[in-house]
C-alpha cells in the first residue's frame, strides 16, 4: 500500500534560492515522523511546499498515492493535510471559537463539528477558558494549542507541526508533545518539524536530518538519539 | 483594590464601545447645529456616494494591500453604465412620477448596473492584477494607472470628452419639510439606498461564509489558505463586491446630479481614497464613516464660502494623516498583522 505521504526529490526555489535540494522522505499511515534540521535548513519549506504554499520545481508529493504537488493549498486541505504553520499564525483580531471554526472552514457545520469542538477543547481545556477572547491576546503557548486545535478541526488525515516548542517555557513544551502523542494515538499521522531534537526524538517513530535543503540522514528515533553525529549536532551533547 | 480595578476596566470597555457611536452622534448634531439643515443633507448625500466609492478602496487595499488607483475610473464608468442603461436600454427620459414603475426602474437601472461593473472589476481583477500576485508591489500599482488611463480612454471614445446628461428618475422636485426647511426626496432616497447597501455589506463580511474568508484572507493570507480558503475566488469576490458598490454609486450619482463626465472618477475617486485613509485604509466601516467626514469637510467649506478651498482642504487631511496618522481614524484593519 502506498505511504499516506510521500516526497520524492522535491525541489524548491525563492527566487534564485535553492532551498529543498531533492528532500525524499515519506510517513505512514498513524505514524508520527520527525524532521529535524538546524535553521535555515529547509524545513519550513519542505511543509510549506507540501501544502502547496510554495511550488516544488521538480520532484513528487504524493498523498495516498494521488499527486498533490501541483494542487492549490485549499485542494491539498481538502484531501487531509492540516498544517499548523510556523510562528503560530492565529487570526489574532478573531475570538478563540472563531479561530476554531475557520479550522472546519471546508466542513458543514453540524453536529459532527461540535464534535469536534468539545474534541479540541478536551485537548486543551485552556482553549475553552478563553473561547471569547482575541487570539492576538494570549500567551505564546495557548496560540500554539489554538494553531493546532485549528488544524485538528479540518479533521486531518496528517497534522504538519512546524516547531511547536519554539519559544515555549519547557513545561509547556512537555504538555504540548504530550499532546501530540495523544493526538497520534487518536489516528492521525503527524509530520513534526522540530529544532527541539531531544523532545521531538523522544516521541516520533522515525527521523529525517535535513542539513541545507537535503536529508543526509534518516532512521528509527531510537538510532537518531544514539548517533554520535546527531548527538553532538542536535542534541549538544 | 481588586474590585477597584475590575469595576473600572468593565467601565473602560462599556466607555470603548460606547465611545465611537458618541461622537459620531456629537459630530452629527454639531454639523447640524453648523451647517442647518439644508446644507446637513448635501454633506449626508456627498457622504453616501463617497463612502460607497471609499469601500472598494479599502476592501481592495485589505486584502491585496494594492492602492486600486483604477477604482475612482471603475466608478465613473459605473455612472456611465448606469446612463447607458437607463437611457437607452430602459428609455427613460425624465422622471417618472408614477410610483410603482418608478420602484420598479430603479431597481432594474441598480441590479443591472451593479451587475455588469461587478463583472468588469472581477475582470479587471483577473486579467491585470492576478498575473502580478507575486511580483513586487509597484508592478499591480503602475498596472492600476494603466487601467485608469485605458477606462477614460474606452469612456472618451464612447460617449465623447463632454458632460453627459443622465435621465433623473426621482422628481427633483419631491420633497418632504423638515423642521421649516424643504427636504428633497432625492436626497433621501441617495442616503437610504447607499446606507442599506453598506448594512448589507457589513452584514455579508461578518455573518457568511464567504465573509469570513475575506476577513482572513486579509489578516493572513497563507494562514488562510491553509483552512481551506480558496484564495483567488476570494479577492475575485473582493473586486465584485467593491466594484458592485462603485457601480451602485454610479447609479446613485447620476440620479443626483443628473450628468457625468470621463473626468469624474479622477476629482471623486481621490475625495473616496482620502475618505479611505482617513478611516484606516482596510477598515470598511472606517471608509463609510471616511466618506462622510470628507463630504462635511467640502460642504462645511463651501456654506462658509471657502468652496474654492473644499478640494484643497481635504487633500490637505490627506497629508496630515498620511503623515500623522497613517491607520487613519478607527485604525488600519491591517496594520495589526501579525
Ligand atoms: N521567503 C523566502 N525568500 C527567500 N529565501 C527564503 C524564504 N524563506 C526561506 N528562505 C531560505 O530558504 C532556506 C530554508 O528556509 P526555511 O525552510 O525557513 O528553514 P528552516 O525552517 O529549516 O529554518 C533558508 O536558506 C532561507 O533563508
Ligand atoms: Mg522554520
Amino acid at each position: 500500500m502506498a505511504p499516506l505521504l510521500e516526497l520524492k526529490d522535491v525541489h524548491t526555489y525563492y527566487g534564485a534560492v535553492h532551498a529543498l535540494r531533492g528532500v525524499s522522505l515519506k510517513v505512514e499511515e498513524g505514524e508520527i515522523v520527525t524532521l529535524i534540521g538546524s535553521n535555515g535548513a529547509g524545513k519550513t519549506t519542505t511543509l510549506r511546499t507540501i501544502s502547496g504554499l510554495e511550488r516544488a520545481r521538480s520532484g513528487s508529493i504524493k498523498l495516498k498515492g494521488k499527486s498533490i504537488e501541483a494542487a492549490e493549498p485549499h485542494d491539498i486541505v481538502r484531501l487531509g493535510v492540516g498544517h499548523s504553520p510556523e510562528g503560530r499564525r492565529v487570526f489574532s483580531r478573531m475570538s478563540v471559537r472563531e479561530n476554531l471554526e475557520m479550522g472546519a472552514f471546508l466542513r458543514k457545520s453540524g453536529p459532527d463539528v461540535q464534535k469536534d469542538f468539545k474534541k479540541v477543547f478536551d485537548l486543551f481545556p485552556r482553549l475553552k477558558e478563553r473561547e471569547s477572547q482575541a487570539a492576538g491576546t494570549m500567551s505564546g503557548g495557548e496560540q500554539q494549542m489554538l494553531a493546532i486545535g485549528r488544524a485538528l478541526m479540518a479533521q486531518p488525515k496528517i497534522l504538519l507541526l512546524d516547531e511547536p516548542s519554539m519559544g515555549l517555557a519547557p513545561i509547556l513544551v512537555e504538555q504540548i508533545f504530550d499532546i501530540i502523542t495523544e493526538i497520534n494515538s487518536r489516528g492521525t499521522a503527524v509530520l513534526l518539524v522540530e529544532q527541539n531534537a531531544m523532545m521531538a526524538l523522544g516521541i516520533a517513530k522515525r527521523g529525517y536530518i535535513l542539513q541545507i535543503g537535503e536529508v543526509t540522514l534518516e532512521d528509527s528515533c531510537a538510532k537518531l538519539a544514539k548517533n554520535p553525529k546527531v548527538r553532538e549536532a542536535y542534541l549538544g551533547v | 483594590m481588586a474590585t477597584a480595578s475590575v469595576t473600572s476596566s468593565t467601565a473602560g470597555r462599556l466607555l470603548g464601545t460606547v465611545r465611537l457611536p458618541l461622537s459620531i452622534f456629537a459630530f452629527l448634531a454639531l454639523a447640524l447645529g453648523v451647517l442647518g439643515i439644508d446644507q446637513f443633507v448635501n454633506a449626508m448625500t456627498l457622504g453616501a456616494i463617497y463612502a460607497l466609492v471609499a469601500l472598494g478602496y479599502t476592501m481592495v487595499y485589505g486584502i491585496i494591500e494594492l492602492i486600486n488607483f483604477a477604482h475612482g475610473d471603475v466608478f465613473m464608468v459605473g455612472s456611465f453604465v448606469a446612463m447607458f442603461i437607463s437611457s437607452s436600454l430602459l428609455g427613460n427620459e425624465g422622471s417618472i412620477t408614477n410610483v410603482p414603475l418608478l420602484g420598479v426602474s430603479v431597481l432594474v437601472l441598480f441590479a443591472l448596473t451593479i451587475g455588469v461593473m461587478a463583472l468588469l472589476g472581477a475582470l479587471i481583477e483577473r486579467l491585470a492584477y492576478r498575473p502580478l500576485r507575486r511580483a513586487p508591489k509597484l508592478a499591480p500599482l503602475i498596472t492600476a494607472i494603466g487601467v485608469s488611463f485605458i477606462l477614460q480612454n474606452l469612456i472618451q471614445f464612447f460617449f465623447g470628452p463632454t458632460i453627459v446628461t443622465v435621465p433623473q428618475l426621482v422628481p427633483i422636485e419631491w420633497s418632504i419639510q423638515i423642521s421649516g426647511s424643504r427636504v428633497p426626496l432625492l436626497n433621501l432616497f441617495v442616503i437610504a439606498s447607499s446606507v442599506i447597501l453598506m448594512v448589507a455589506l457589513q452584514l455579508f463580511i461578518s455573518r457568511t461564509r464567504t465573509g469570513r474568508a475575506m476577513r482572513t484572507t486579509s489578516m493572513d493570507r497563507d494562514a488562510s489558505s491553509l483552512m481551506g480558503v480558496n484564495i483567488n475566488r476570494t479577492i475575485m469576490i473582493t473586486f465584485l463586491i467593491g466594484s458592485g458598490l462603485a457601480g451602485a454609486a454610479g447609479v446613485v450619482h447620476g440620479l443626483y446630479y443628473g450628468n457625468t463626465n470621463y473626468s469624474l472618477g479622477f476629482q471623486s475617486g481621490l475625495k473616496a481614497f482620502t475618505a479611505a485613509v482617513l478611516g484606516g485604509i482596510g477598515n470598511t466601516a472606517g471608509a463609510a464613516l471616511g466618506g462622510f467626514l470628507i463630504a462635511f469637510v467640502e460642504v462645511g467649506a463651501s456654506a462658509f464660502g471657502y468652496g474654492r478651498w473644499g478640494g484643497a482642504v481635504v487633500f490637505s487631511l490627506l497629508v496630515i494623516f498620511l503623515v500623522f496618522r497613517p491607520t487613519g481614524l478607527l485604525g488600519s484593519h491591517t496594520g495589526d498583522r501579525a
